[in-house]
């Protein structure tokens, strides 16, 4: 049975390599998708965790990422759209002896199952999301998703999608997380680097991965992967680091004085010790909140990447089997003749002309 | 209410009143939502219990938490039945009203028939509080209650009176009246006061005041029926001594049956217990009571709604505890795709209806049966699921077990269907020793089940055991069977993603199959005489009340067959051949006929449904004039 004991999953005894987490299914995700990427990235960073190959578990929800726990060769669940988290959670709160992974997408996880994703965020269950988000429905063969831009061309918006978009760093942050990162599927370093910080968060830890679908929204993400662009695009977050980017860090993020906000500035030597050092580490969201909020939804300018927010606090499976042992503690192992029999019993006695007789 | 002999007995005072045995009696206190009707009630029970009676009960409350005061739709009840000898219902009519105000006087009044007796309290029969319910004038007054036996008795003045040495505000000592009047209906009776009189100082252990204050209303009523003249005469009813089999017995209702039912069923297969849940009425009160036996490693998880209750059981199913789900019918609703997705993943898990009156949000504090379609069919694609219904409240126990057992040997979710008049009804239940209870052990899949053509050893998930078709419980942190299911068609054997026609085709069929296969015990056939033409053939809760109707027939020389399906899916091997033995099958249903269209269906058997959906019980009157109308006709 499993072990009741608060150590996390066990260690595996022998090294593993990529190798070891490819299972024998043909992928099938289109030639080109950003899947593949993850998937390798994915696949070559399993072995650092030293983990029992067993003891890892990948629940997915529906839509294409979501088929990516067919091709780990750990356990896996492909479930049902949307409810990925919870089930991750029954499975999370029940086996703390296991490392369990969500694998899920900007339909999945922000539309059909955003109500999951929220409370899994504040209940800090031991789970590693990963959200795929490439602002668009695949599976279903192009539709706006909860993160397209507004006014998106797509079959069912022939003259564009009237919907607000989620920034889903921005939710995550809204709803509790205690660990919220962004990366880019075509950055293996950069994806391998966040992933090892969310796996070695305790609590929820949910990465948004920006993932190109070359079908349907080809390009979405351009503007962060060509180089010239992404000198303007992309902000690197690193903890204890100076928030500067652009051509040799000519740019910084400083706080404005008046408004509390954010806002991007080139750097002078007036202004270089406003320029904000990123603390991934502070209780208060506000600051990661802000930072969320600097990108633009359409061009992606000033897009930050990287660990946004990794703070500690109590976690959801540890609290519930803390209740567990405290209960043993209290009450004595449960006693099942007692529980059923109870306080307030009579007894019929066997034999003719029988009595009964109060048993207090 | 039989009188079977009168006698005379001395009260303590001296004072001789007259003593009456009775073989059975039904009360009904009836008051505000917010009189502790409900509490009086179960402290009634509790002492009845105790004293050794067989019993049933039926609390009547509204969904609102607290609706307007002194109005019909607040008004809030509980009747209880007990006897010296066994007994089924909570009664077709009570012997005893017991009414709080105008309003309990008017709702109820209908159901009270002519010779029984009402006790009033006066003190809310205002000239406001009766033009609240309509009536012009004072139904104590215009001799509209002739044909009863009335007593008028000023409640909250007289327990006011007796806690004139508390330190309480007269409102607050107003609290206690339901405590006079349990005082009081437990001197007319009979009953045991200790019980209560503890229960009260452990309920208000924070508040010995409180606590005092509620014990000296109680004895004060009960003072009041020694002392007073109006009431003369004081009623016994003896212990059902011939009615249960040897053993322990404690009283129990149907969702603590039912709770205990699953606690011991995760003991005896020693797998932990896990339970996603949304609160929803009237099921929260699993819920809440597995929530405190975290000593008994039971994992209990109030999810973000229904969907994520049962999710979670599910992921928790995968990871090899016995996995649970509590809701009633709109919870069904939402939970169906994940009940399909357990279907696919063939693993156990139990879906607990506590059905209520629908539909969509219906009737969420009245009984109903109508979910058993739901059940057997609200799902996408070919999903069969097996289905258990308990009969009484402590039946929950027994088929929370039997459901299980089906649950973990078969690899499915099993519905159990209870209802709203079992879940809050209570009876006395033998308590079961623990070794008596079936063994439920299962075993985890420990290494591969499969040799390959090139002799390799693998691991199939979705080979299946030849007897049971169930397939292996390969849990997480198993080496060597790292395994991936999902929702998707999936080969037989493999498991692998296939969307081969073949396959598909006998996928749905070995899942029927599956399903089908299951062992269920043949149905037994209650028909002493032996010539019965005709069959009353009932599920779930109308149990009680079908049993005394056929009961009454019987007495009144008539013959008639009886029996109670346990298991709705798959049927027991047998009912084919039960139905065609008899010219009529009746089946009464508090739904529309479910049961009815399902035997109509498989066995073309002219069922004739019967049918209420009033969200109370039948009444067993009601039935036996039923079901003797239709032999009058054969």
């Amino acid at each position: 049975m499993p072990s009741e004991d608060l150590s996390p999953a066990p260690r595996g005894t022998l090294p593993l390599t990529a190798k070891d987490f490819k299972s024998d299914q043909e992928v099938r995700w289109c030639p080109g998708c950003g899947d593949y990427a993850i998937l390798a990235a994915v696949q070559g960073f399993m072995p650092e965790l030293g983990l029992a190959k067993e003891n890892i578990v990948f629940v997915s929800g529906i839509g294409c990422s979501s088929r990516f726990p067919y091709y780990m060769n750990t356990y896996g669940m492909h479930s049902i759209h949307g409810r990925a988290p919870a089930i991750a959670t029954g499975l999370a709160t029940s086996r703390q002896d296991l490392s369990v992974w969500v694998v899920t997408g900007d339909g999945d996880a922000l539309s059909i199952g955003g109500n999951h994703l929220i409370h899994a965020l504040r209940r800090n269950v031991n789970l590693k999301i990963l959200l795929f988000n490439n602002r668009i429905y695949g599976l279903t063969k192009g539709q706006y998703s909860p993160t397209s831009e507004v006014g998106k061309i797509t079959k069912s918006t022939p003259m564009g999608s009237l919907d607000a978009p989620f920034n889903p760093v921005s939710l995550a942050i809204g709803a509790e997380a205690s660990f919220v990162a962004r990366t880019v599927d075509s950055d293996r370093k950069h994806l391998t680097d966040v992933l090892r910080q969310a796996a070695e968060h305790p609590g929820t830890a949910l990465v948004e991965i920006y993932q190109n679908c070359n079908i349907f929204n080809d390009g979405a993400f351009e503007a962060l992967k060509d180089k010239e662009q992404a000198q303007e695009a992309v902000i690197r977050l690193e903890h204890g680091h100076p928030i500067r980017f652009g051509a040799d860090g000519e740019k910084g993020v400083v706080r404005n004085p008046v408004t509390g906000d954010l806002e991007v500035v080139a750097v002078t030597e007036e202004n270089l010790s406003r320029v904000l050092v990123h603390d991934a580490h502070t209780a208060s969201p506000t600051t990661a909140f802000a930072l969320s909020r600097l990108a633009d939804p359409d061009t992606l300018h000033h897009t930050p990447i990287g660990v946004f927010r990794s703070t500690e606090r109590p976690v959801y499976d540890t609290l519930m089997a803390d209740q567990l042992e405290t209960a043993v503690e209290k009450q004595g192992e449960g006693d099942l003749a007692a529980l059923l029999t109870g306080n307030d019993t009579w007894t019929v006695e066997r034999r003719e002309g029988r009595e009964r007789r109060a048993d207090r | 209410m039989t009188v079977e002999e009168d006698g005379r007995a001395a009260g303590p005072g001296g004072t001789a009143k007259e003593v009456r045995r009775l073989d059975r009696v039904v009360i009904r206190f009836a008051g505000d939502s917010g009189d502790g009707m409900q509490l009086t009630g179960d402290r009634f029970t509790s002492e009845t219990a105790s004293f050794g009676n067989d019993l049933s009960t039926l609390p009547n409350f509204p969904a609102e938490i607290r609706a307007p005061a002194g109005t019909l739709p607040g008004v809030s009840s509980f009747q209880l039945h007990f006897a010296d000898h066994d007994i089924l219902t909570p009664g077709d009519a009570p012997d005893v009203l017991v009414a709080m105000n105008p309003a309990a006087l008017k709702a109820n009044i209908a159901d009270v028939p002519r010779g029984a007796e009402i006790i009033f309290n006066t003190d809310e029969f205002t000239k406001r509080a009766m033009a609240k319910v309509g009536y012009d004038v004072s139904p104590l007054e215009d001799g509209s209650l002739e044909a009863y036996r009335v007593h008028p008795v000023p409640l909250t003045t007289l327990t006011v009176e007796a806690l004139k040495g508390f330190d309480l505000s007269r409102k607050d000592a107003g609290r206690s009246k339901n405590m006079f009047a349990l005082g009081l209906l437990s001197w007319m009776y009979h009953r045991p006061t200790e019980s209560t009189e503890s229960f009260l100082r452990k309920k208000f252990a924070k508040k010995p005041e409180i606590a005092e204050a509620n014990v000296t209303a109680f004895r004060a009523g009960w003072n009041f029926g020694e002392t007073t003249e109006d009431f003369a005469i004081s009623y016994e009813v003896a212990p059902a001594t011939s009615a249960f089999p040897a053993g322990r017995y404690r009283n129990i209702s149907g969702n603590l049956a039912l709770s205990y039912g699953l606690v011991a069923a995760a003991e005896r297969a020693e797998l932990p217990l896990y339970l996603g849940s949304y609160p929803i009425t009237p099921a929260s009160d699993i819920l809440h009571e597995l929530s405190k036996h975290k000593n008994f490693g039971v994992r209990t998880f109030q999810a973000e709604d229904e969907i994520a209750g049962i999710g979670a059981a599910l992921g928790a199913a995968f990871g090899g505890a016995l996995a649970v789900t509590t809701t009633s019918g709109p919870g069904v609703a939402l939970k169906s795709e994940t009940i399909g997705l357990a279907v696919s993943l063939e693993l156990p898990l139990l879906i607990v209806d506590i059905q209520r009156g629908g539909p969509s949000t219906g009737l969420p504090t009245k009984t109903e049966q109508a979910d058993l379609l739901q059940a057997m069919y609200g799902r996408n694609g070919e999903a069969p699921v097996p289905v258990v219904a308990p009969r009484t409240p402590a039946d929950c126990f027994d088929a929370a077990v039997e459901a299980a057992r089906i649950a973990i040997t078969y690899r499915t979710p099993v519905f159990l269907l209870s209802d709203g008049y079992l879940a809050n009804g209570s009876e006395p239940w033998r308590v079961p020793e623990v070794d008596e209870l079936p063994d439920l052990r299962t075993r985890f899949a420990t290494g591969p089940n499969h040799t390959l053509a090139d002799g390799t050893e693998v691991f199939w998930p979705y080979k299946r055991a030849p007897e049971t078709l169930a397939r292996p419980w390969a849990v997480p942190g198993t080496p060597g069977l790292e395994h991936r299911i999902g929702g998707i068609e999936k080969q037989n054997g493999t498991g692998n993603i296939s969307y081969d026609p073949a396959n598909h085709d006998f996928m749905v069929r070995i899942r029927q199959a599956r399903i089908d296969g299951i062992a269920v015990p043949d149905l037994d056939v209650d028909d002493p005489a032996g010539d019965a033409r005709v069959l009353v053939l009932g599920w779930g809760s109308t149990y009680g009340p079908v049993t005394a109707a056929v009961r009454r027939l019987r007495a009144a020389g008539r013959s008639v067959a009886q029996a109670h399906l346990r298991h709705l899916n798959p049927f027991p091997k047998n009912l084919g051949e039960v139905l065609k033995r008899y010219d009529k099958v009746i089946v009464p249903e508090m739904n529309l006929g479910q049961l009815a269209t399902l035997l109509r269906a498989k066995y073309l058997v002219d069922a004739h449904s019967y049918n209420q959906v009033n969200g109370m019980p039948f009444k067993a009157e009601q039935l036996a004039d039923t079901i003797r109308e239709i032999l009058d006709a054969q």
